[in-house]
C-alpha cells in the first residue's frame, strides 16, 4: 500500500485514493478527427519509467491532483495540483539517474 | 526424443542420462522471415503454428529473460470460453477446441483438466447477466449451463450457499469444458515443438529498437545480442507491449497494471472445480499439486513492479473465506504479481498495425492464459497471410478508432 | 514418568509440570515450553511425516520455522483443524492432538511409499512426458490419482469458528527478530525515546541466545542478559514486544505485515481472544535482525529420520533438555557443529564420529578431540542406512579428484549435519533491496537498499556474538536517528561465545557412488535430488527459475529456506558459472505461511461489506418485505402477503399502482446537489439534454454519456433555483456519477463556479404513484399547491411534508400520475409510516423493485445496466429526443459520432410479444430470424427485460434488436433448449402510449 502525499491533506495511505489514469490528456473539441478522439479516449503512454498521472483523494478532501511516479519502483517523484503544468519527464528522469536509485 | 512410456522406462534404466534438451539454444541468425518479440505462451504458440501450419520455419522468438517468465508463468491457469460477445466466443472457443488435444499434438502433457468453471451469481443483476451469457453461449455452441444454489453446492462441496451470508449464492453458470491447465507446461511444450520445427528460441535477448526501411516497413530489430533482420515482426510482449510498440512509434490503447495471485499450502483435494465470483471478486481452483490457486482484481495504478499492495490480498481472501468458510485456517504459502496489459474494452488486440510488417498480439489483461493456443494459432495466420483468421478478425487496433469495441466488462455493470 | 530422551536437568522447559498430548493417537507427555518437535524427540520419536512425491519417511530437520519435513495437523475440533503446521513451531498444551499427514494407512506403513520404488521413472518433470495416452485417462484416471497422492493435510470439514483481528500501527523503529542483534537494536532505539515495535516468530525472545548456553555478555549469561533487556523493553510504554509474531511481508513505503499467533498455544483459549492478528505496521525505519539459517548437507540418504541440523540438535538439548539420540554422528563444513557435538557429548550423548569435509577442519578441532570426540577431517558421508530411522552412515575420505573413498560404516541413531549458515535476507529482498554475493562467505548479503531499513547481525553476514551485539545496537541507533530521534552514540558490548561462521560448503558432497544414480536430497519436502536438478539442466532448463519450476525445488511450504542455496550451487557447478551469474529466484511474501483468516479479518457475514439500509428499512422489514442486494444496498424487492408467491405479490403491487396508488421507497437513488452561478452551464455540458433553459421549478429526465458516447447513467433532474439543481442518479451509479462530475468540474472546467455535494443519504425518497396519489399526499403537504394546474408533470416544489422540509417532485417512473417526495433522511421512516396506512386505506399497496421494474417496462422505460450494457448509445435506447442537437458540445457529443456508433444495423430498443401471449421470455435470451438456428449462428438481438404484465394481461419483453425500429411487426424467434419461442417485434411502450395517465 503506497503512501501518497495529497497536496491538500498530506501523507495518507493509498486506500484513501483512487487512481484516475494518465494526466494531461486534453479533451478535444467536437471537430476532432477520429484519431484525435481515439487518442483522447483510449491511447495511453503506459510508460515504463516516469508517468504523469491523476489521483483523487476520494476518501479525504475529494480533490483531484497530479503526480509523477516511477512505474518500476512505484515511488512518487513529484506531486502537484491540477492545472499546474506537466513537469518535464525527460529532465526529471535524467536528474533521477544522477542520484543512486534502485 | 518422442515422449512415451517406453522412453520413460528406457531412460529410467539409463539414469535419465539420455534426455536431450527440450529446445535448442541457438545463436541468433542475421535475419529471419519472422521475429516474434516475447517468449511467453502466446509468442511461442505463434511461432509453433507459423512453422507447423504455414511452413514458415525461419522464425525467431526473442525473449528478454527466460521463456514463460512473464504472465505465462504467473497466472492462475483458468481455461474457459463462456464469453458474451460472438467475437469473443469465436476467439476463446477456438482456443478451447485446440486445448482438447493439445497434449497429444505437442507430445507434452499440458495437464488440461476440464474440471468445470463455475461463475457464481449473487444478485438479481448477476443472474440476468449470467443467463444472458448462457443463452448467447448456447446459441454459439459453447457449453454453459445454469445451476441452482443446491446444484452449485453439489458440484463444489466447500461452497457456502447459506441464504444468510452477505451476498448469498443465487446460482451459477457452469462451463464443464472449462478448467485449468499447467501453465509452464504450455510454454515448454510449445517451445519444444517449435524448436523441433526449426524455430530459434533466443533467451536473454532484449529488444532495444525496431528498425524500419525507407518505406516505413519493418526491416530489423535491434537487440542486446545485436541487430536481427526481420521481414515481419510480431509483438507478443504482454505487460511490456506499450514499451516495445513505442519503438516503432505505435501508441497503443493499453495500460499495464499489477495483478496479484497467491497459492495456499498444498492440501488433499478439496476444491474440485474452478470457482469465480465477479460480485465479491475472487477466483479459486486447486492445482494437481494440491495448492489452492487464488486470484482477484488488479491494483489500481499503472506499474511494472510485479508487486502490489497487501490490501488486495486481504480483499481477495475476504471473498474466498466468505465463499468457503472452511478455508480460514488454510495458509497462504506464496503471493506474487504479474503485469497485465489491459485495453479499454477488456478484449485483446490481435492485429496488423499501421506499420507494414509489424503485427501485435496484446491486451489480454487478466485472462490471456486460456486463449494461448487459439491466440497463437490465429496470430500465426494473421502474420503468415497478412490477413486475420476468422477467430481474430474483430480484434483489431482499428476498433478503437471506429468505436466497434468488444466490451466484455460492460456487461457486468450494475445499476437501477 | 520422564520421557526417555529428556535430560535430567537444564533447558527452559518447566519440568515440574507435565502435559499430556497425543501424536497419531499415541498418548505422550511433555512439559510447558516444549514444542511438539521437542516433546516427540524427548519420547524418542523422529519419524513425523512423509515426503510429497516418494512418500519417504521423514524426521525433524530443524528447530524452527524453516522446517521442511515435520508437518502435522493439529485438531481441536472439526472446525478448528489446522493442516500443515510445523512440529517445530507448534507449542504443546495439555490435550493437544497432533497427527501426521500424507500417509495411508499409517505413518510407519504408508502404501504411497511404493512411489519410492519407481523413483527412477519419477524423475523431475516426468509427468510432462507421460499420462497422455489414452487421452481420456488424464481426467478420469491419472489426474485423480496424482491429486489424491499429492497435497499434505486436509482442509477442515467445518467452518472455522475462531475470530481473527487486524490492526494498523505506526512506529519509529520496527525491529524484526529478537535475537542478540535485534534486542540490542531495540535497546538503542528505546534509549532514544523512539516508538519501537520488536517482533520475533518464536515463543520467547532471545533467538540464538536461547540455544547458546555458553554465551557471556557483559559478565552475564546470555539468558540473563536477554532477560534483562526484555524486561526493560517490556517496561517501556513506547516499546511493543510481540512474540509468536512473524514479519511475513515487506511492502512499499516501509509497511510491514505481521502475523501474530495469539491462542494456538493455549489449552483453553480465552473466550473473546482472536486466534491470530494481522498487523500492518508503517515504520519510519526498519531494523532487519532476522538471523541466519543453517543449511543441510547434500549426500546420498541425507533425508532419513534422525538426520538433523547440528544447531537444531543443540537447541533441543540446551533449550528443551532433549537428547536427539543415544549415539549420533556429526557431519559438518562449519565450526558451529563442533560446539553442538561438544554440548551433546557433555550431556551424555555418544558422538560416533564427527566428519568434517574441510581438510584442515576449523578452530574447534582440538577442543572436540579433547572432549573425546573422534574427528575425521577431509571426509564425507557416502551413504546412510535405516528405513524409519537412520541406523548407520558410511564415511569416506575425500580425494583430490573430488570423489570420496569409503573407509568405514558407523552405527548411529542420529546424524547431525551442518553445511554452513545462510543469512536470512528474505524481507530485505522483499523490500526491493539489491543483494550482493559475498565470495568469502559464499552467501548473498544485503547490498544497496531501496527503503528506509538497515540489516544487522547474521542477517547482514555478521557473525561473532560481540560483533553482532555491537552492530545491532548501532543499527538501532541509526534507525532511531533516521526516524528523527536524538541518540546517544554507540555502545559496545563485551561478549564471549562459540561463534558460528558463515562459511561452509554448498552443493553436493563428494561420494563414492555414481552421482547419477544416488539420491542426495536438496529439497526434502518436494523430494528434489541433486540428480533431478542436473537432469533439468540437461534438458535445457538453465535459468534458475526454469530449474525451480521444472523440478519444483524451493516450491514447497518452506519455500526453499534450507534448500535454495544448495540447489543454486549445484546448478552453478553444472553450468560452469559462478553463483551470482546464475542468479537467485525471487523472494516473495509471505516469509512463512499466513492464515487466510487474518488476511480476511473480520469480514464475514454482515461484516463482509457494510449493509446500506434506507431510512424506512425497518418498516419494510416489518411488512414482510423480501430484499434484494443492489450494490451495498438492501432494497425491498416485493412485499408478499401471507401465502402469496412472488409473482402474485408483484401482480398485486402493479395492479394497485395502476388502479389506486402505490408507495415505493426510492431512497437508494443517488442524489447530487449542484450549486453555483455556473450550475446550469455545468449541467448543460454534462448531460446530452439541454439544461440552460430549464425553468426553476421544472424537472427533466437527463441522459449522461461519457465522452465515448455510450449511455452511462440517467435520472431526473430538478431545477430548485437558478443556481441550484437536484440531480438523481441510478442506485448503482451514485458514486461513479459523482466522480464523473467532479472529474469534469475539477480538471476540465475549473473555471466554472459550481459545487457538488452528494445528498444520497441526506434525502429519503418515496414515490407515491397512481390515480389516487394526490389524495394520499394532500393531507401531509404544506406550502405547495399540488393541483394539476399549479404543479404540472415534471415539476418540483419546496415545502413541508408531515411538517418537515421537503422537496416534492411531480414525476413518474411508472407511467401513472404520481409524486416523489424527498424528506430529510432522519424523518424518512416517519414519513413512510404516515404514508403507508393512507395508501392501504385507499386500497393501494407498497411496491418493491420488482413491481417497479414491471411498471416501467410496461411503459418502455429503460433501466441503465439492464437495457444498456455500456455499448448502447442514447439513440440505440430510443432516447434520441434527449440529445440536444443544437448544443455546441456536451460530454459524449463527439464520441457518439464515431463511425460504428452511427453505422446502420445497430441494435435498437424494441418491444417483444410472444405469439402465445403467456410464455414469459427469459431475460438474456437471444433472438434469431429462424426457429432452428445452426450452431454458431449470429444472434440479431437479445431480451433485456421480460415480465408477465398484469396490466396488459400478457407477457411483455424489451429487447435490443438489430435495426429494431424498422422491424416492428416482424416475427422472430427466441431459441430455447426445448424449442424456439415465436415473438413479434413491437413498439417498446405496451401501455398508455399517449401518456394520458400521467395527467391523473
Amino acid at each position: 500500500m503506497l503512501l501518497i502525499r495529497c497536496p491538500y491533506c498530506g501523507e495518507r495511505p493509498e486506500i484513501e485514493f483512487r487512481n484516475m489514469g494518465e494526466a494531461h490528456i486534453l479533451r478535444p473539441g467536437t471537430d476532432a478527427s477520429d484519431d484525435e478522439i481515439a487518442d483522447f479516449l483510449y491511447r495511453r503512454s503506459n510508460t515504463k519509467g516516469l508517468i504523469a498521472e491523476r489521483w483523487r483523494h476520494v476518501h479525504g478532501c475529494s480533490r483531484f491532483f497530479n503526480a509523477v511516479r516511477h512505474t518500476v519502483t512505484d515511488k512518487f517523484v513529484s506531486i502537484y495540483k491540477t492545472g499546474e503544468p506537466k513537469p518535464d519527464l525527460t529532465a526529471l528522469a535524467a536528474s533521477l539517474n544522477g542520484v543512486a536509485r534502485s | 526424443m518422442h515422449f512415451s512410456y517406453l522412453s520413460l522406462i528406457r531412460q529410467a534404466f539409463a539414469a535419465n542420462a539420455g534426455w536431450p534438451r527440450q529446445w535448442r539454444d541457438p545463436e541468433p541468425k542475421p535475419a529471419y522471415d519472422v521475429v516474434i518479440i516475447g517468449g511467453g505462451g502466446h509468442g511461442l504458440a505463434t511461432a509453433y503454428y507459423l512453422a507447423a501450419e504455414h511452413g514458415i520455419r525461419n522464425v525467431a522468438v526473442i525473449e528478454r529473460g527466460w521463456i514463460g517468465g512473464g504472465n505465462s508463468g504467473r497466472n492462475t491457469t483458468i481455461v474457459r470460453s463462456n464469453y458474451l460477445w460472438e467475437e469473443s466466443e469465436a476467439l476463446y472457443d477456438h482456443a478451447l477446441d485446440i486445448w482438447q488435444d493439445l497434449s497429444q499434438v505437442l507430445n507434452y502433457n499440458v495437464m488440461y483438466s476440464a474440471r468445470g468453471v463455475l461463475m457464481l451469481a449473487h444478485t438479481v443483476h448477476d443472474v440476468q447477466s449470467s443467463k444472458r451469457h448462457i443463452h448467447a453461449n448456447r446459441l454459439f455452441g459453447i457449453d454453459n449451463e445454469w445451476l441452482t444454489p443446491e446444484e452449485c453446492k453439489a458440484f463444489c462441496p466447500p461452497l457456502n450457499i447459506a441464504k444468510t451470508i452477505r451476498y448469498p449464492v443465487l446460482g451459477g453458470a457452469l462451463q464443464r469444458k472449462g478448467g485449468v491447465a499447467r501453465h509452464d507446461a504450455v510454454v515448454w511444450g510449445y517451445a519444444r515443438a517449435a524448436s523441433g520445427l526449426g524455430v530459434d528460441i533466443i533467451q536473454n535477448c532484449e529488444v532495444t529498437g525496431i528498425r524500419r526501411d525507407a518505406s516505413g516497413a519493418i526491416e530489423a530489430v535491434e537487440t542486446t545480442r545485436g541487430r536481427i533482420g526481420a521481414k515481419k515482426v510480431g509483438i507478443v510482449a504482454a505487460g511490456h507491449s506499450s514499451v516495445v510498440a513505442a519503438m516503432a512509434d505505435v501508441r497503443l490503447p493499453l495500460e499495464s497494471y499489477p495483478l496479484q495471485a497467491l497459492v495456499s499450502e498444498p492440501l488433499k483435494p478439496i476444491v474440485p472445480c474452478v470457482i469465480m465470483s465477479n460480485t465479491i471478486h475472487a477466483y479459486i481452483s486447486q492445482s494437481d499439486k494440491g495448492d489452492l490457486v487464488i486470484g482477484a482484481g488488479t491494483d489500481q495504478y499503472v506499474s511494472y513492479s510485479q508487486t502490489g499492495g497487501l490490501y488486495i490480498n486481504n480483499a481477495t481472501l475476504e471473498a474466498i473465506c466468505e465463499l468457503m468458510p472452511t478455508l480460514r485456517r488454510v495458509r497462504m504459502m506464496r503471493g506474487w504479481g504479474g503485469i497485465v496489459d489491459t485495453t479499454p474494452d477488456r478484449s485483446p488486440i490481435l492485429s496488423k498495425t499501421p506499420v507494414p510488417g509489424l503485427f501485435i498480439n496484446c491486451g489480454w489483461g487478466t485472462g490471456g492464459f486460456k486463449a494461448t493456443p487459439g491466440s497463437g494459432h490465429a496470430f500465426a495466420h494473421t502474420i503468415a497471410r497478412d490477413e486475420p483468421h476468422p477467430a481474430n478478425a474483430a480484434f483489431t487496433l482499428e476498433r478503437f478508432r471506429s468505436g466497434r469495441l468488444i466490451d466484455e466488462a460492460a456487461a457486468a455493470a450494475v445499476a437501477h | 514418568m520422564t520421557a526417555p530422551f529428556r535430560t535430567a536437568s537444564g533447558g527452559r522447559i518447566k519440568r515440574a509440570e507435565t502435559l499430556s498430548f497425543s501424536f497419531d493417537g499415541r498418548p505422550l507427555e511433555g512439559h510447558p515450553g516444549d514444542t511438539l518437535a521437542s516433546a516427540l524427540l524427548a519420547n524418542g520419536i523422529h519419524l513425523v511425516g512423509r515426503s510429497f512425491k516418494y512418500h519417504r519417511p521423514r524426521g525433524i530437520l530443524t528447530a524452527g520455522s524453516e522446517e521442511p519435513n515435520a508437518l502435522v495437523t493439529i485438531a481441536r475440533d472439526a472446525g478448528r483443524t489446522t493442516p500443515n503446521l510445523r512440529a517445530t513451531e507448534v507449542e504443546i498444551y495439555s490435550g493437544l492432538k497432533a497427527s501426521s499427514q500424507n500417509r495411508w494407512p499409517s505413518l510407519s506403513f504408508d502404501v504411497g511409499g511404493i512411489n519410492d520404488l519407481f523413483a527412477p521413472i519419477f524423475a523431475s518433470g516426468f509427468y510432462y512426458k507421460t499420462f497422455m495416452w489414452p487421452k481420456s485417462f488424464w481426467r478420469s484416471v491419472y489426474e485423480p490419482q496424482i491429486r489424491a497422492a499429492a497435497g499434505f493435510g486436509m482442509a477442515p470439514e467445518k467452518p472455522d469458528p475462531d475470530r481473527y483481528q487486524q490492526r494498523y500501527a505506526h512506529c519509529d523503529v520496527m525491529v524484526v527478530g529478537a535475537g542478540p542483534a535485534g534486542l540490542a537494536a531495540a535497546l538503542a532505539a528505546m534509549e532514544s525515546g523512539a516508538r519501537v515495535i520488536i517482533v520475533d516468530e518464536g515463543a520467547e525472545f532471545g533467538g540464538s541466545l536461547l540455544t547458546d548456553t555458553s554465551a557471556r555478555i557483559d559478565g552475564k549469561t546470555g539468558w540473563h542478559w536477554a532477560a534483562d533487556i526484555i524486561m526493560s523493553l517490556g517496561l517501556s510504554d513506547k516499546v511493543t514486544c510481540l512474540t509468536r509474531t512473524s514479519a511475513f511481508g515487506y511492502y512499499a513505503d516501509n509497511m510491514i505485515g505481521l502475523s501474530e499467533r495469539i491462542t494456538d498455544h493455549l489449552e483453553v483459549p480465552p473466550a473473546h481472544a482472536p486466534r491470530e492478528r494481522l498487523w500492518q505496521v508503517r515504520a519510519k525505519h526498519v531494523v532487519l535482525a532476522t538471523g541466519a539459517l543453517e543449511r543441510p548437507l547434500v549426500f546420498p540418504g541425507n533425508d532419513r529420520p534422525g538426520v538433523m541440523l547440528a544447531e537444531a540438535a543443540r537447541t533441543y538439548l540446551n533449550r528443551y533438555g532433549v537428547k536427539v539420540g543415544s549415539r549420533v554422528a556429526v557431519a559438518t563444513a562449519t565450526d558451529s557443529a563442533y560446539q553442538a557435538a561438544i554440548d551433546l557429548k557433555a550431556a551424555g550423548v555418544e558422538i560416533a564420529v564427527l566428519v568434517d569435509v574441510r581438510p584442515e577442519g576449523g578452530a574447534l578441532v582440538e577442543l572436540a578431540r579433547e572432549a573425546g570426540i573422534r574427528v575425521e577431517l577431509g571426509a564425507s558421508v557416502c551413504d546412510t542406512v535405516g528405513r524409519l530411522r537412520i541406523s548407520s552412515l558410511a564415511i569416506g575420505r575425500i580425494g583430490a579428484d573430488g570423489r570420496a573413498t569409503r573407509f568405514e560404516t558407523i552405527a548411529c541413531d542420529g546424524l547431525l549435519v551442518s553445511g554452513g549458515w545462510t543469512p536470512t535476507v528474505h524481507l530485505y529482498s522483499q523490500s526491493r533491496g539489491k543483494l550482493r554475493f559475498d565470495a568469502a562467505s559464499q552467501t548473498f548479503l544485503p547490498g544497496v537498499g531501496a527503503q528506509a531499513q538497515i540489516s544487522a547481525g547474521a542477517a547482514n553476514g555478521t557473525f561473532g556474538l560481540e560483533s553482532v551485539l555491537n552492530e545491532g545496537y548501532a543499527a538501532g541507533e541509526a534507525a532511531a536517528r533516521a526516524a528523527g530521534k536524538k541518540t546517544f552514540g554507540a555502545k559496545t558490548f563485551s561478549a564471549e561465545a562459540t561463534d558460528a561462521a558463515p562459511a561452509g560448503t554448498l552443493g553436493a558432497l563428494p561420494t563414492d557412488r555414481d552421482p547419477s544414480r544416488v539420491r542426495a536430497f536438496v529439497d526434502f519436502q518436494h523430494d528434489v535430488t541433486a540428480k533431478d536438478l542436473k537432469l533439468a539442466l540437461r534438458e535445457g532448463f538453465r535459468s534458475i527459475e526454469h530449474m525451480k519450476r521444472y523440478t519444483t525445488t524451493g516450491m514447497a511450504t518452506d519455500q526453499g529456506k534450507t534448500s535454495n542455496l544448495n540447489a543454486l550451487a549445484i546448478a552453478a557447478k553444472e553450468l560452469g558459472k559462478d553463483i551470482p551469474s546464475v542468479g537467485l529466484t525471487t523472494f516473495r511474501m509471505p516469509y512463512t505461511p499466513v492464515s487466510f483468516g487474518i488476511l480476511a479479518g473480520v469480514a464475514r457475514g454482515d461484516m463482509f461489506e457494510p449493509v446500506r439500509q434506507t431510512a424506512a428499512h425497518a418498516s419494510a422489514l416489518a411488512l414482510g418485505a423480501v430484499f434484494e442486494d443492489v450494490g451495498a444496498w438492501k432494497r425491498a424487492w416485493y412485499f408478499p402477503k401471507a401465502g402469496e408467491t412472488m409473482h402474485q405479490a408483484v401482480n398485486r403491487e402493479v395492479t394497485a399502482v395502476r388502479q389506486t396508488v402505490g408507495l415505493f421507497d426510492a431512497s437508494t437513488l443517488g442524489k447530487i446537489e449542484v450549486v453555483g452561478p455556473d450550475a446550469a452551464e455545468f449541467m448543460h455540458r454534462l448531460y446530452t439534454n439541454p439544461f440552460l433553459k430549464l425553468e426553476v421549478g421544472r424537472c427533466r429526465y437527463g441522459i449522461l454519456t461519457k465522452d465515448d458516447g455510450f449511455v452511462f447513467d440517467d435520472g431526473v433532474v430538478g431545477r430548485i433555483a437558478a443556481d441550484r439543481f437536484h440531480v438523481t442518479t441510478t442506485t448503482g451509479g451514485a458514486a461513479r456519477v459523482l466522480s464523473h462530475f467532479e472529474d469534469y468540474r475539477q480538471t476540465e472546467w475549473p473555471d466554472l463556479k459550481v459545487w457538488l455535494t452528494s445528498t444520497s443519504e441526506q434525502w429519503a425518497t418515496f414515490a407515491i404513484q397512481g390515480p389516487k396519489a394526490r389524495d394520499i399526499i394532500a393531507p401531509f403537504v404544506e406550502g405547495i399547491d399540488i393541483s394539476a394546474a399549479a404543479m404540472p408533470h415534471m415539476s418540483v416544489r419546496g415545502g413541508t411534508f408531515l411538517g418537515v422540509p421537503a422537496r416534492l417532485f411531480r414525476m413518474s417512473f411508472t407511467g401513472e400520475f404520481g409524486f416523489e417526495v424527498n424528506v430529510p433522511a432522519d424523518y424518512g421512516r416517519a414519513v413512510w409510516d404516515a404514508l403507508y396506512p393512507a395508501v392501504i386505506a385507499a386500497g393501494g399497496a407498497a411496491y418493491g423493485t420488482e413491481a417497479m421494474h414491471v411498471l416501467r417496462a410496461e411503459k418502455g422505460y429503460i433501466i441503465v445496466g439492464q437495457e444498456t450494457d455500456g455499448t448502447v448509445t442514447p439513440d440505440d435506447a430510443g432516447l434520441a429526443w434527449a440529445i440536444g442537437k443544437a448544443k455546441a458540445d456536451f460530454v459524449g457529443k463527439r464520441g457518439m459520432l464515431r463511425a460504428d456508433l452511427v453505422a446502420p444495423g445497430r441494435k435498437q430498443l424494441v418491444g417483444l410479444e410472444t405469439v402465445d401471449g403467456t410464455t414469459v421470455l427469459e431475460e438474456g435470451a437471444q433472438i434469431t430470424p429462424v426457429a432452428v438456428p445452426a450452431k454458431r449462428s449470429h444472434a440479431i438481438g437479445h431480451v433485456t427485460s421480460s415480465y408477465q404484465s398484469p396490466t396488459v394481461g400478457r407477457s411483455i419483453a424489451l429487447a435490443l434488436l438489430e435495426n429494431g425500429r424498422a422491424r416492428h411487426g416482424e416475427r422472430l424467434y427466441v431459441p430455447m433448449p426445448n424449442g424456439a419461442i415465436a415473438v413479434v417485434v413491437t413498439d417498446p411502450v405496451f401501455y398508455d402510449k399517449e401518456g394520458k395517465r400521467l395527467d391523473g
